[in-house]
């Protein structure tokens, strides 16, 4: 999922310490942690594991010679590190997590309780056939769910995350293009897009054109209208898009783009806006890509594991990548090379090894018998709602672009209200941090200046949004009243001040040596 | 619903504040004809945690579970013992429900994990520098082509016969687009010459070791030969337990190593979520896919970690990045590290040692029986056999004993018809000398 700029370095200048400075250094509750390397000692190991002797009739002489240099340490220590570590993290089971684009809702932990059921978790991806038939039955059942949610008619499993579901979907584009005897090299990608878009279609061999956004935050019909013709392969586009609005002229898009002899990639990463109310099918997307870790709320994990399946329509499902599933009316059957295919099956290669994210599955799935379909539509009005609430009320201390309508599942606010004040951006949001919160998505999407976009989820009560609300009120007033202090350098109470990203990115050092080696990494 | 907080009241009160009359009006931008009811969708209603556990039991109860079985299957997944631990401590909510680490401030356990991944990746491949994970090895070994077709500025790719077919299909489906990709035939032992196929216009050369059939490369002679002609070796793994006993493939002299981490700190899961490695020297970490964690200093001087190199990625670089990835492996490179940790270098290298010491006794007693032959001279935990009838049918045979007996070559090169007889057997410490003995006298049988 693409964010903010923070990835644009900063540097934040330096500030006094004013506490008294402890003894150990750590404060309290808050333990400074050395890296791994810098702990333990030879000899030592967490695992016991007997001690056997090996010769090298087998090994081509190629055994390793010198150590690896991992550091040794026992079982307690090692729990003690990872404690400590997992500490310096911000995480939804602790509080608001509002990034906008992200979708950071409750995780429910039978999710993780399935998934390591034995017969899930410890299943072989090449045993027979015959020994995995529930899996594939769950596999099955969750493709229904999909295509039925989305009024799809195929779906492609194995893609392992929304980017490479997106490239799931742009090759099958390709291939469908490829089989009418034509070549089609433009993709229409709107300025709003998630980068991963644009950076997909480059990888699928395509150049990307800009389509601009209207001055409501919409994609301009009328510019993507005039940039369709016979060198056109699809346009991709997000919807809800990443301004957090339904493009009300959608199907108006997709009737031009498929009258251009185009495709519509549809960009699933805020189905959670509209699951369970509005399916894709009907709007005459081809292509879109399922996000399992954000509407269907498979862990986040500190950036992944994800699984990225692509439903497709009947002019694209010809071309899905290996491997697919069948049904013979008594077994589940995986066909996963080209000898054997079913009639009319093209696909176009294969998206990585084996069958999928099957993890992610099963925590989807458990996540959608649980809520239904009825839950499901529920927790997408649920989310709309508490977005158009927030929106509703901070609209008049801060500034949003495109206040006048409802929003879908996120509020996005630009930093006009700040203007004269000092302060940035990226310093309400960090002054967010010392309030107890993870900041909002910030200078996301680029089409808006400053921007904040936030995404409370269906996950959280009115009491936790009010109370969000009210913090998010006081900062707004204070900064426009000149009371600047508490956004300064901000965050002073978190395990770190502001770090320095420029430096880091120079001189980088991407890992750690041994002391008697040199630092420098270039 | 269990999981949503939201009260009719609450719901009430909300839209009273937002002035609109219903939820509906909130959805006035769909088109009206787009909205569906409740029939739209011929799913179930909400269901309680009970009945959910009970209709995901009764699947998973018609799997046969690895444990449960004398169990040999490999190919590219790996049965290890995981310590208790790993699996308790990324279930931890800082880790199993935090995003991406965009915030540094708020997420330095995140990062500083990432770091000393890096870290252990870099020593135990022999390279400079790692990322932060990709989603598997099979993609990571995709992206380490298009790296060198980008750093080489070339187009063409030899994969060798050995790179296990799932991985050259992705690499193919991928990387065929803007470039050559040349394989060579499939088959077992040291016979393919792709030395003599790298020429000017070669990017690459992709070398699997331990290869698909579980025979060990020597990569030196390939890495000499790729070099001197300005190509790159590739180095691909998928058993990382193997660096713990063989010369890592740094040494050797590969320029980019792609690697399944699954092995380490993560179970077998049907095929996925898994982590991929990748690592490569330091002269071309700006044309490296993915993320990387760096050290920095805060403002008050102290250490951190932020991600770093992001002009390289999608989310400032948009079409020119060097990959469209968005996610790492986060939680799986995290079991990864946690067991890493755990073995350190004595139980690393234990491990390794107990794999092969238990693969070659097996393989020797099997290569013993009548019409059975060890194909694979050279091998860490897993080696292939020649049995005198199809191995697809020797294990569906064995299905029937209560054995899963390993991988029949035939399952992954449906159209080798060398390859029809060959059997590929794994044998981790996670096989009991009970199962070993099972495994020869009920394969004895079915060879006769």
């Amino acid at each position: 999922m693409t964010m903010n700029n923070q990835g644009r370095p900063t540097a934040p200048g330096t500030v006094e310490e004013s506490e008294l400075p402890t003894i150990s250094g750590d404060r309290g509750l808050d333990h400074e942690e050395p890296l791994i390397f810098e702990l333990g000692r030879s000899g030592m190991t967490g695992v016991d594991i007997p001690e056997v002797q090996v010769s090298d009739t087998h090994l081509g002489g190629l055994r390793r010679r010198g150590p690896i240099g991992l550091p040794g340490l026992s079982e307690p220590e090692v729990v003690r590190h990872y404690v400590r570590l997992s500490r310096m993290n911000c995480a939804i089971d602790a509080g608001l997590y509002p990034l906008g684009s992200c979708t950071m809702k409750h995780n429910p932990r039978l999710n993780e309780k399935m998934a390591r059921l034995p017969g899930f978790g410890d299943t072989h991806p090449l045993q027979p056939e015959q020994t995995v038939q529930g899996a594939l039955q769950l596999i099955s059942d969750l493709m229904r769910w999909l295509m039925v949610l989305t009024g799809m008619p195929a779906v492609a499993m194995s893609p392992k995350a929304g980017a490479h579901g997106e490239l799931c979907g742009m090759l099958a584009i390709r291939a469908a293009i490829h089989a009418r005897g034509e070549t089609r090299p433009r993709i229409l990608v709107p300025e709003s897009a998630h980068g991963t878009n644009p950076a997909t279609a480059a990888m699928a061999g395509f150049t990307v054109d800009e389509v601009p956004a209207t001055p409501d935050g919409h994609v301009d019909a009328d510019a993507l209208e005039a940039k369709l013709g016979p060198d056109v392969a699809a346009i991709m586009l997000t919807n809800p898009n990443t301004c957090g609005l339904f493009e009300p002229r959608i199907k108006e898009m997709a009737d031009a783009v498929h009258k251009a002899g185009a495709y519509f990639y549809c960009d699933g990463a805020n189905f959670n806006a509209i699951a369970g109310r509005v399916r894709p099918g009907d709007l005459g997307v081809d292509a879109m890509h399922i996000n399992l870790h954000k509407t269907f709320s498979t862990p986040h994990g500190g950036g992944g594991p994800g699984a990225g399946p692509v439903v497709l329509s009947a002019a694209l499902a010809p071309f899905a990548p290996l491997p697919l599933i069948t049904h013979d009316g008594s077994e589940f059957r995986f066909i996963e090379d080209r000898e054997t295919l079913p009639h009319g099956a093209k696909p176009f290669g294969r998206m990585c090894a084996f069958h999928g994210q099957m993890g992610m599955f099963v925590r989807a799935l458990t996540y959608m018998l649980s809520h239904g379909a009825d839950g499901i539509r529920q927790a997408s009005e649920d989310a709309v709602l508490s977005a158009n609430y927030i929106l509703a009320s901070l609209k008049d201390v801060m500034s949003a672009p495109f206040g006048e309508g409802p929003c879908m599942h996120e509020a996005l606010f630009d930093d006009s209200f700040l203007e004269g004040t000092g302060v940035t951006t990226l310093d309400f949001a960090k002054a967010m941090i010392d309030e107890g919160y993870h900041p909002m998505t910030m200078y996301f999407p680029l089409v808006v200046h400053g921007a904040m976009l936030i995404e409370p989820t269906e996950s959280e009560s009115k009491e936790s949004v009010d109370r969000f609300i009210h913090v998010l009120r006081e900062m707004a007033l204070e900064a426009k009243a000149g009371k600047t202090t508490r956004f300064a350098g901000a965050p002073r109470l978190a395990p770190r001040r502001r770090l320095d990203e420029t430096a880091a990115a120079r001189k980088p050092i991407l890992r750690w040596k041994p002391k008697e080696l040199p630092q420098a990494a270039e | 619903m269990r999981y949503l907080p939201l009260t009719k009241d609450d719901r009430a009160a909300m839209l009273n504040k937002i002035g609109a009359r219903d939820i509906d009006a909130l959805f006035r931008d769909v088109p009206k004809a787009a909205i569906v009811g409740r029939s739209a969708f011929d799913l179930p209603d909400t269901q309680g945690e009970l009945e959910v556990e009970r209709a995901l039991s009764r699947m998973a109860a018609k799997n046969v579970s690895a444990g449960s079985v004398p169990f040999f299957c490999g190919a590219g997944a790996y049965r290890h013992h995981v310590p208790a631990a790993v699996d308790h401590l990324i279930q931890r909510s800082e880790f199993l429900t935090s995003y991406t680490p965009y915030q540094p401030e708020i997420a330095q356990g995140t990062l500083q994990y990432l770091f000393e991944f890096q870290t252990q990746v870099a020593l135990l491949t022999g390279m400079e520098v790692a990322n932060a994970s990709l989603y598997d090895g099979s993609t990571a070994t995709a992206e380490a082509v298009l790296m060198a077709q980008r750093v080489t500025r070339r187009s063409k790719a030899i994969l060798s016969g050995g790179l296990h077919p799932h991985y050259a299909e992705t690499v193919e489906t991928v990387a065929g687009l803007s470039g050559r990709v040349v394989r060579t035939p499939v088959t077992p032992g040291n016979t393919e010459d792709i030395e003599a196929l790298i020429d000017d216009e070669t990017a690459c050369v992709v070398v699997q070791s331990p290869d698909v059939f579980g025979l060990i490369r020597n990569l030196r002679p390939i890495a000499a030969a790729a070099h001197a002609k300005g190509a790159l070796l590739i180095a691909v793994i998928t058993e990382v337990v193997s660096l713990g006993l063989l010369e890592s493939p740094g040494a050797q002299g590969a320029d980019i190593v792609a690697a399944e981490g699954q092995s380490i700190g993560n179970g077998l899961n049907f095929g996925g979520p898994y982590v991929g490695l990748f690592a490569t020297r330091e002269k071309f970490i700006r044309q490296m896919p993915g993320r990387l964690s760096g050290e920095t200093a805060d403002a008050s001087g102290k250490r951190g970690y932020v991600l770093t190199l992001s002009t390289r990625e999608q989310h400032i670089r948009r079409e020119k990045a060097t990959s469209n990835i968005c996610t790492n492996s986060g939680l799986c490179c995290l079991a990864f590290t946690i067991h890493l940790s755990l073995l350190g270098e004595e139980g690393f290298t234990r491990l390794a040692r107990a794999n092969h010491a238990k693969a070659a006794a097996l393989a020797e007693r099997l290569a013993d029986l009548n019409g059975v032959s060890l194909i694979t001279p050279n091998f860490f935990n897993e080696f292939t056999l020649e049995l005198p009838k199809p191995a697809a049918s020797v294990v569906d045979a064995l299905v029937d004993k209560g054995i899963i007996a390993g991988v029949p070559a035939s399952r992954l090169m449906p159209h080798d018809h060398a390859a029809r007889n060959f059997l590929i057997v794994a044998v981790t410490e996670t096989v009991s000398d009970e199962d070993c003995d099972a495994l020869v006298h009920a394969l004895g049988r079915a060879v006769q």
